[in-house]
């Protein structure tokens, strides 16, 4: 029963808040969050419809851990139909706002429609309202977080807003929450601005009492937290190292997706890793890391807080990014250095500021600067376009004013906010566009990681690591070891982890407490919380079929089968260096079996029997 | 032996544990708003910092209370708010100099740090280390312990 049991729904034309009971009989089939929203989603709205018209919702969710002591339950996302890609998008974040709105009473937010006018909504336990935002739009993040902070005088106000990236048409703008924590991928944050919605401020202070069996619980999560603790990754790794652990460790592998993916290694790696963030730097004998500070009940705290060079030039005279703020995850430091060739940690943290500041994904944003990058290195982009910039590889002072100009969408700006697939497609040559149904690429090269590529191909929000992140198996050996060179075993590896990460990603904890968890340890904080008999057995099969469900709405949408695969670089142009030499990704061997283990026709559908087994 | 809350602002990550086991120990709820210590968060420094009442020894709030439910737990050293006294008057929350004791609107009392009876859960949840309970004549023991490893000669 941790669920709070009550909706909030908005409509912005209308300009009502009106709360009504959550679908208990839905709850029981999806749990919360991910796949809870995507159940809402899919019933209300048509998968045709335009993502940016009024006819598109945005949820905002939290799951029934949400809120609630164990270890990560602060998690919230936000589900809708991605502008970037066409096909469903939910995107998970932490920082606090999850665990406010579900303080406050609500399990989820559904918000319908257009305001004519911009607004934010103010929610204070049961009270909703829609207030005017003309005085907040045209503001960054920051700027809002702080005007609504001092409107209200309430420094407990958590905020979750989109920046000017969204209102300028940024088809990768995230909804960011607490400064520097987003929901950031698939453009979920265009969608929220193109309703103009600018903002969610909440104050809850009802908190979350309905746990199921409290003994139980507090038995489950501090075993849970025992775990964390004990385990090399969670305990040690991610608190010290942050995720950006892997730098090295993935580039030693050959899977470092370097210059638009044209290499596979990039020399720079060791200048932006986690281990060049603990060195002090000559100006002011810091480190660029000045802490790791955790998400709500997290025990692992693995975000990191850091500070740029004093004396570096993208800050000379610029106070607001002299403080401490959100620092380089990896995904981060990968998509702005290694994919632009740029190892200047400095330069890289600057952008990474911007990218919280006024709302855009860094992971979509540096590999459609690569991708602009190498249409100037082929001569598609020339400084005529860029206003005498020149865009080249592993220039540091490219990369910052490109994420300049796409924060506030000005000039190029605009171009680089349509992502990599649509610019390649206007400057004349898509096939130089690493992206899988229309999102960018995380981290990981699928031809020195042969199940990265299944995950991308067949990822129901477009290339995405964390739909199922097999590089746990393939390079760290969780749960266990598989050779990252093979596709032998790869569709049953890469089905167990989407399913598994559906169910995980709907509970309100936060997916990387499964390095050192299986559902064998979430099953029992999820029952002890919750009615509904939970084992990992039973949340296996709602982890399927959300993935199901999620595929469903975008066959509906329009995408089909051919939709899964990957650009042709990945295919045939092989690695050139690294363990991975003369790999490409060998997607062909692993797609017709993952169809069938999945109970989809040859033309990747799922048949009447898949659904109706579970009772999609 | 008479134990004290030490808090250690160098090792809290900010995540708020101890805000959700003194809401869950006390009111039964997870509910930081309701919680008796609060964790603080300083963005542009980076920094993080857990804070509640530290039982003064003469206390402010104890002297305050027209009512006398603010008393002394022989056993733990703790100013404990009697609740079927207190008034809901707030002087309390006036006096004390360091903002520990607070007005809990729902039930008309004020709420503030009692130490859990000599077991606080919010010691007990904290991942890091950040809040111990020890004795409270050598709170210092570990810093001290720390400048005493740096006095020895080098081997």
């Amino acid at each position: 029963m941790a669920w709070q049991r009550k909706i909030l729904r908005v409509n912005l034309t209308a300009g009502t808040c009106t709360p009504e009971p959550l679908n208990m009989d839905w709850a029981l089939k999806y749990i919360g969050q991910r796949g809870l929203a995507s159940k809402y989603l899919a019933a209300e709205v048509d998968p045709k419809v335009d993502a940016l018209s009024p006819d598109n919702k945005l949820i905002m969710a939290t799951g029934p851990l949400t809120g609630t002591m164990a270890a990560t339950g602060g998690r919230y996302s936000v589900i809708t139909k991605s502008p970037l890609t066409g096909a469903i998008a939910c995107s998970n974040s932490g920082g606090f706002i999850g665990a406010e709105m579900k303080a406050a009473g609500w399990d989820m937010i559904i918000f319908e429609g257009k305001s004519p006018k911009p607004v934010y909504l103010y929610l204070e336990n049961d009270e909703a309202q829609l207030l005017p935002a003309d005085g907040l739009w045209g503001k960054s993040v920051w700027e809002t977080d702080e005007i609504l902070h001092a409107t209200h005088q309430d420094p407990l106000l958590r905020i979750a807003c989109v920046g000017r990236s969204a209102e300028t048409g940024c088809l990768y703008a995230g909804v960011v929450n607490d400064l520097h924590r987003a929901a950031g991928r698939s453009g979920v944050g265009t969608v929220m601005a193109s309703k103009h919605l600018k903002a969610v401020a909440i104050r809850g202070t009802l908190g979350v009492g309905n746990v199921r069996d409290k003994r139980a619980f507090m038995d489950a999560t501090t075993a849970g937290k025992k775990t964390l603790k004990d385990n090399a990754v969670t305990g040690v790794g991610l608190p010290t190292m942050g995720t950006q652990v892997l730098m090295n460790v993935i580039n030693e592998v050959g899977a470092m997706p370097t210059r638009n993916m044209r290499e596979v290694q990039f020399e720079g790696a060791s200048k932006i890793s986690a281990e060049a963030m603990l060195e002090p730097r000559e100006s002011d004998g810091k480190p660029n890391l000045v802490t790791n500070g955790a998400c709500f009940g997290c025990t692992i705290a693995c975000g990191r807080i850091s500070t740029i060079d004093p004396q570096h030039y993208t800050i000379a005279n610029k106070n607001k990014y002299k403080g401490a703020s959100g620092g380089l995850e990896y995904e981060a430091a990968w998509a702005l250095g290694c994919d632009t060739g740029v190892d200047d940690l400095d330069a890289l943290t600057y952008a990474n500021f911007l990218c919280n500041e006024d709302g855009f994904d860094p992971i979509s944003f540096g590999s459609t600067v690569a991708a602009a990058m190498e249409l100037f290195d082929i001569g598609a982009i020339t400084t005529e376009h860029t206003g005498g910039v020149e865009l080249r590889f592993g220039s540091a002072e490219a990369l910052t004013w490109a994420a300049e100009v796409v924060a506030t969408g000005t000039g190029f700006g605009k171009d680089l906010g349509l992502g990599s697939k649509r610019l390649c497609a206007k400057y004349g040559h898509p096939d130089l566009s690493m992206t899988v149904k229309g999102q960018e690429f995380p981290a990981y090269d699928p031809r020195g990681i042969q199940g990265m590529g299944l995950t991308y191909a067949t990822s129901n929000r477009g290339a995405c690591h964390l739909r199922s992140y097999t590089v746990s198996s393939e390079i760290m050996g969780v749960p266990v070891k598989t050779d990252p060179l093979t596709t032998e075993g790869k569709p049953e590896l890469v089905k167990a982890f989407q399913d598994a990460t559906a169910a995980v990603d709907s509970t309100g904890l936060c997916v990387f407490t499964t390095f050192a968890w299986t559902l064998a340890d979430i099953a029992p904080q999820v029952d002890a919380a919750c009615e509904g008999g939970w084992t990992p057995e039973t949340m296996l099969e709602v982890g399927e079929r959300i993935w199901n469900l999620e595929r469903q709405f975008n066959l509906d949408a329009g995408l089909t089968a051919a939709d899964d695969t990957l650009p042709k670089r990945l295919l045939k142009d092989a690695a050139k260096t690294g363990p991975a030499k003369g790999q490409v990704n060998r997607l062909h061997e692993m797609l017709p079996q993952y169809y069938a283990i999945r109970g989809w026709t040859e033309d990747g559908r799922p048949t009447d029997e898949t659904l109706s087994r579970l009772g999609v | 032996m008479l134990k004290a809350l030490q808090l250690e602002p160098e090792k809290c990550t900010g995540c708020l544990q101890c805000e959700m086991a003194c809401s869950f120990e006390n009111e039964g709820v997870f509910n930081p708003s309701k919680s008796r210590i609060k964790v603080f968060t300083f963005h542009d420094e980076g920094r993080f910092a857990p804070y509640t009442c530290s039982q003064c020894a003469e206390a402010w709030c104890l002297h305050a209370c027209p009512v006398e439910a603010i008393v002394i737990n022989p056993a733990t050293g703790a100013k404990d708010v009697h609740a079927d006294v207190c008034v809901g008057c707030k002087v309390c929350t006036i006096a004390c100099p360091f903002g520990t004791v607070n007005y809990n609107a729902d039930s008309g009392k004020v709420i503030k740090c009692d130490l859990c009876g000599g077991s606080p859960a919010c010691a007990t949840a904290c991942p890091t280390g950040a809040i111990t309970y020890v004795d409270a004549e050598h709170t210092g023991y570990e810093r001290m312990r720390a400048h005493a490893a740096q006095s020895l000669p080098h081997s």
